[in-house]
């Protein structure tokens, strides 16, 4: 169970890790966006996988699951809102 | 709250808090340098997803349960602070 749960944190990690550096590495705000929200969440969700694994109580297995069913349910809402208000204003898109 | 789970090794808690940091600094640069309100927003998105990582991993490696509210309050208001700020940014008038 321990050896489980150092691989989905290290994993979780290593995919965060790759969402900032997509954030910074990308050459337009829709790409980044693209990156950040596919990225963290997945990270994000790893981590707390793993922390149900380590610790097999109830409380922390709900509540684990429930904030990885908020933040999926609510990464693409922002995401959405965010790309339309960048839309409105504006913001160019890549042109290569 | 106190009963008896494995503990992640040292070396991975540390690994992925250091991992976690170093994203921490990479989506900070792109706060710091981003070319228009919305790169700022994404990335300050994708830091409050790292902020509540670091908060799960310190579950793994201390004992209190309690740090998952934590990070339920961080994703619930983070949602929330997102919704609001791109609200704010449809409007074409708003000021920067």
């Amino acid at each position: 169970m321990t050896i489980l749960a150092s691989i989905l944190i290290l994993a979780g990690a290593l995919f965060s890790l790759i969402a900032a550096l997509g954030i910074v590495r990308m050459p337009d705000l829709y790409c980044r966006m693209h990156a950040a929200t596919k990225a963290g969440a997945f990270g994000l969700s790893l981590i707390l996988i793993g922390i149900c694994f380590l610790v097999p109580e109830p409380r922390v297995i709900i509540q684990s699951l429930l904030i990885v069913a908020f933040f999926y349910l609510t990464t693409p809402i922002a995401g959405q809102m965010i790309g339309r208000a960048a839309i409105i204003r504006g913001i160019p898109f890549w042109k290569r | 709250m106190f009963s008896e789970f494995q503990t992640i090794p040292a070396w991975v808690a540390l690994t992925a808090h250091s991992i976690l940091g170093l994203s921490m600094l990479l989506a900070g640069y792109r706060i710091w340098k981003g070319p228009s309100i919305p790169d700022r927003i994404v990335a300050l998105d994708l830091l409050a997803a790292l902020i509540m990582g670091h908060v799960a991993l310190s579950v793994a490696h201390s004992r209190f349960v309690s740090y998952l509210d934590v990070a339920t309050a961080i994703a619930v208001i983070t949602f929330l602070a997102t919704v609001a700020f791109a609200r704010y940014l449809e409007n074409k008038d708003a000021p920067l």
